[in-house]
């Protein structure tokens, strides 16, 4: 039952399938939803389409990923959609209205959203404010600012450079920005699993009084959660930026639930302690299958919500019953 | 016309009550008199709280009959308790500070004309209760802001409000002051000449003295003696209370060396709970603190490992002033803590054995911060080996036995080869096979050299582990007795001070 990881690295020849423990529930989830599509249309099923998913989950997979350690330590973030935002109208700003280079307004850009996460794990760890309040203030605060920048108007008119890494495909199959979201996954999952940083954020989401009597830097740890999680979103800003060819103050509105509701289909859990990056990764891949599918499907938007608001409550109280 | 002379309003017979294979009153026998005090005795764990809960409906017995001014009572709810007359005054107040004295005196059973709240009504009768304990402030006030001496009057005027004619009182003057002591005895007379009768728990043995009409002393779930009068040297309750020793193992203890290893000078918390504390521990000396609950030992061995925030004084390890900010700056100087409650600050429950170990051991199971599951796991294995945990890496801790989970927690430690190690509560919940394996590991760290401090509201336990023992009484230390020389009487009585 537990996800935890010592438990999964005896032995090397079932690596794999140790580690995915623990996300089974969530894999055959996809698994039957993906074969389901496959016979549903006939469209699911090719290499385009296929990479097409990829491509659509860009943005909520990068952001998930944040997410995933936020959760993990028993925290929430609801400001990520917001900084999103701001991440891309601070860089369109910086490179279209001030003239700076477009790969430096992207590093400032970068460097607001992490301060942002910065503002959020001070609120929360020195004044004492609960992270859904904090980042439920940071959520306003930012959307307020990435609206003040251009009084709500979007910016247009990047070098052509710039949405061709959403668009160039690789070797066939790789775009730039789906390698950004590739080697996000890497890294997370990696600091998660084999770093003593990544194993403390499993204690603190344990138990937090646990962690820092046994010497563990709470505080620290989760200042440094937030400023991951905003950075992440505003890496996820840039991206959508580049998907659009456009920066707006409108843009990500309510993804922190889409990314919350990701994270949590993967199996972890929302009151910290428990879960990890493979399982976010099939909670975006079900999300964006699903999307996908019902596109494909011609099943309206709005009946969308509802399907996918009944997928978050079935995979939450599977995992549930499964517990008991 | 004595007390004494009257058909009692309450008496239990034979109550028993069993959690499950553990039972913890074994039959029972109690009578209360309308305008008497009777106090109830005994040391933490002695059944006095149970006695209550059964008393006032929180609880019910297993087997045995309560008996409720002449009619059988078995009371299902503390309402149900209240409502027949019998009340109880938590050491805990239960007041909401939010709402008026009034309201509190009637929330759950708010007073209504015509389905809406007669404010009126409720002030009015409140008013009444306020009024028979001489307390002169307005029903219509919020409690938030009320001293505790006063929010204790409060709840006795709501039992009063509510016709009890049967107060337990817990504690209550735990957090009292001297006059506001003497305040409360001047109520519990007058509520004495209404006929009310009163079951009154304290540790304070002096003041028993005072206001008892009859004592009756508890041990381990059993009633051992009853005085009929108030007036009973300290002493004669303690030994009443202690009792002779069943005869239990402890290893013998080592001799520590002469130097000191930490010096506690002049420590006091913000909070007040404890003051001006001093003392020494020696290079591979068990140094014990005993007290009763809530003379501040807990928070004392916290604020020594950094848990909890020190207002004056110095914690001096091996001759050097720590800078003491959060346990990993007591950590790092090789003192740590094995906390009090193992579920909720010693063990991650719901994680594995392995990941409970390694929380502490990051630094050294790590390498340049990379850590895989291998290498945490063989670090676990050889601590779980080391020290006889009966449980393989892998398990979730909390499925492990009490005594299984503080070897967890002491291995966590232990691989850090600390200088200094405190034990809060170390065998508490843990049954007596584990607890002398937990005993010979002590010893054996005295023997390596470390300092051990040993909390324990054991009496039995400090008294046998320790080189000497200091005795806590309200956040002051009451005396350090050498183990040679002290015994259960010596340490009550510095304890009940």
């Amino acid at each position: 039952m537990s996800a935890s990881a010592a438990d999964q690295g005896r032995g090397t020849g079932a690596n794999l399938l140790t580690a995915l423990r623990g996300t089974t529930g969530p894999l055959i989830g996809l698994i039957l939803l993906c074969l389901f599509l496959t016979f549903a249309t006939d469209k699911f099923m090719s290499a385009r389409n296929l990479l097409n998913v990829l491509d659509q989950i860009t943005v909520l997979g990068i952001m998930a990923v944040g997410m995933t350690m936020v959760i993990l330590i028993g925290g929430i973030d609801l400001a990520v959609g917001s900084v999103l935002a701001l991440a891309m109208m601070v860089m369109g700003y910086l490179a279209n209205q001030l003239g700076l280079p477009l790969p430096l307004s992207i590093l400032l850009a970068l460097g607001v959203a992490a301060a942002s996460g910065a503002v959020s794990g001070l609120l929360i760890t020195a004044l004492g404010v609960p992270a859904f309040i904090a980042t439920l203030a940071m959520m306003s605060v930012a959307r307020g600012l990435a609206n003040m920048i251009t009084d709500g108007q979007q910016i247009v008119g990047f070098p052509s450079w710039f949405s061709l890494l959403s668009y160039n495909r690789y070797g066939g199959f790789l775009t730039v920005t789906v390698a950004v979201m590739l080697v996000v996954f890497v890294l997370g999952w990696l600091y998660l699993r084999y770093t003593s940083g990544g194993r403390s954020l499993y204690a603190i989401g344990g138990n937090q009084e646990v962690a820092r009597l046994a010497g563990i830097n709470v505080n620290l740890y989760t200042i440094g959660v937030y400023v991951v999680s905003g950075l992440l979103a505003g890496l996820a800003g840039v991206v959508l930026a580049m998907r659009l060819d456009s920066v707006q103050p409108t843009a990500g509105v309510s993804y922190e639930l889409d990314t919350i509701a990701a994270v949590v289909i993967g199996g972890t859990s929302l009151s910290g302690g428990k879960g990890g990056i493979l399982g976010t990764i099939i909670g975006v891949l079900i999300i964006g299958v699903l999307r996908n599918g019902l596109n494909l499907l011609g099943v309206s938007p709005f009946t969308q919500a509802v399907i996918i608001g009944v997928v978050i409550a079935l995979a939450v109280a599977a995992e549930a019953i499964k517990r008991n | 016309m004595t007390a004494a002379d009257l058909a009692p309003i309450l008496s239990l017979r034979q109550i028993r009550k069993v959690y499950g294979p553990l039972e913890v009153l074994h039959g029972i026998d109690l009578d209360v008199r309308a305008g008497e005090v009777v106090a109830l005795l005994g040391e933490n764990g002695a059944g006095k709280s149970t006695l209550s809960r059964i008393i006032s409906g929180a609880d019910q017995p297993s087997s045995g009959q309560m008996t409720w001014l002449g009619a059988a009572y078995a009371p299902a709810t503390p309402r149900a308790a209240m409502d027949a007359g019998v009340g109880m005054i938590h050491q805990e107040l239960q007041l909401l500070p939010q709402l008026s004295i009034a309201e509190n005196v009637f929330v759950g059973r708010y007073l209504t004309s015509g389905g809406r709240i007669d404010r009126r009504a409720m002030e009015e009768r409140a008013y009444t209760g306020l009024q028979r304990l001489g307390l002169d402030v307005s029903p219509s006030r919020l409690v938030e802001g009320l001293s505790t001496a006063k929010q204790q009057l409060i709840e006795i005027a709501k039992a009063l409000t509510l016709n009890a004619r049967l107060l337990i009182l817990d504690e209550p003057t735990a957090a009292l002051g001297g006059e506001e002591t003497q305040l409360l005895f001047r109520q519990i007379e007058r509520l004495k000449a209404d006929g009310v009768g009163i079951i009154y728990i304290s540790h304070r043995l002096e003041e028993i003295r005072q206001i008892a009409d009859r004592i009756v002393v508890m041990r381990d779930g059993d009633k051992v003696q009853e005085f009929d009068h108030g007036d009973v040297p300290v002493r004669s309750i303690v030994e009443a209370m202690v009792g002779r020793s069943l005869d239990r193992m402890f290893p013998a203890v080592p001799t520590p060396a002469d130097d000191v290893m930490l010096e506690v000078r002049g420590l006091s918390a913000p909070s007040g709970s404890f003051r001006d504390i001093s003392f020494a521990v020696k290079r591979g000396e068990v140094f014990g603190i005993a007290g009763l609950v809530g003379a501040g030992r807990t928070e004392l061995v916290r604020a020594i490992t950094g848990a909890d925030p020190i207002s004056a004084g110095d914690v001096v390890l091996d001759g050097k002033v720590l800078a003491l900010r959060s346990p990993r700056d007591a950590i790092r100087n090789g003192v740590v803590l094995v906390p009090e409650d193992r579920k909720l600050q010693g063990l991650v429950v719901d994680h594995s054995i392995a990941e409970n170990i390694g929380y502490a051991n990051f630094d050294t199971v790590s390498r340049s911060g990379w850590l895989t599951s291998k290498r945490l796991s063989r670090f676990a294995d050889a601590s779980i080996r080391k020290f006889g945990v009966k449980g393989r890496g892998e398990q979730n801790a909390g499925e492990l036995s009490g005594g299984n989970q503080q070897k967890v927690v002491l291995a966590k430690w232990l691989a850090r080869n600390p200088k200094v190690v405190v034990l809060d509560e170390p065998t508490r919940g843990i049954d007596v096979g584990a607890r002398s394996s937990i005993y010979d590991t002590i010893m054996d760290l005295a023997r390596q050299g470390i300092a051990v401090i040993v909390v324990s509201s054991d009496l039995e336990e400090v008294l046998g582990v320790s080189n000497r023992i200091m005795v806590m009484a309200q956040g002051k230390q009451a005396g350090i007795l050498d183990g040679a020389d002290a015994n259960d009487v010596s340490v009550m009585e510095l304890a009940t001070l």
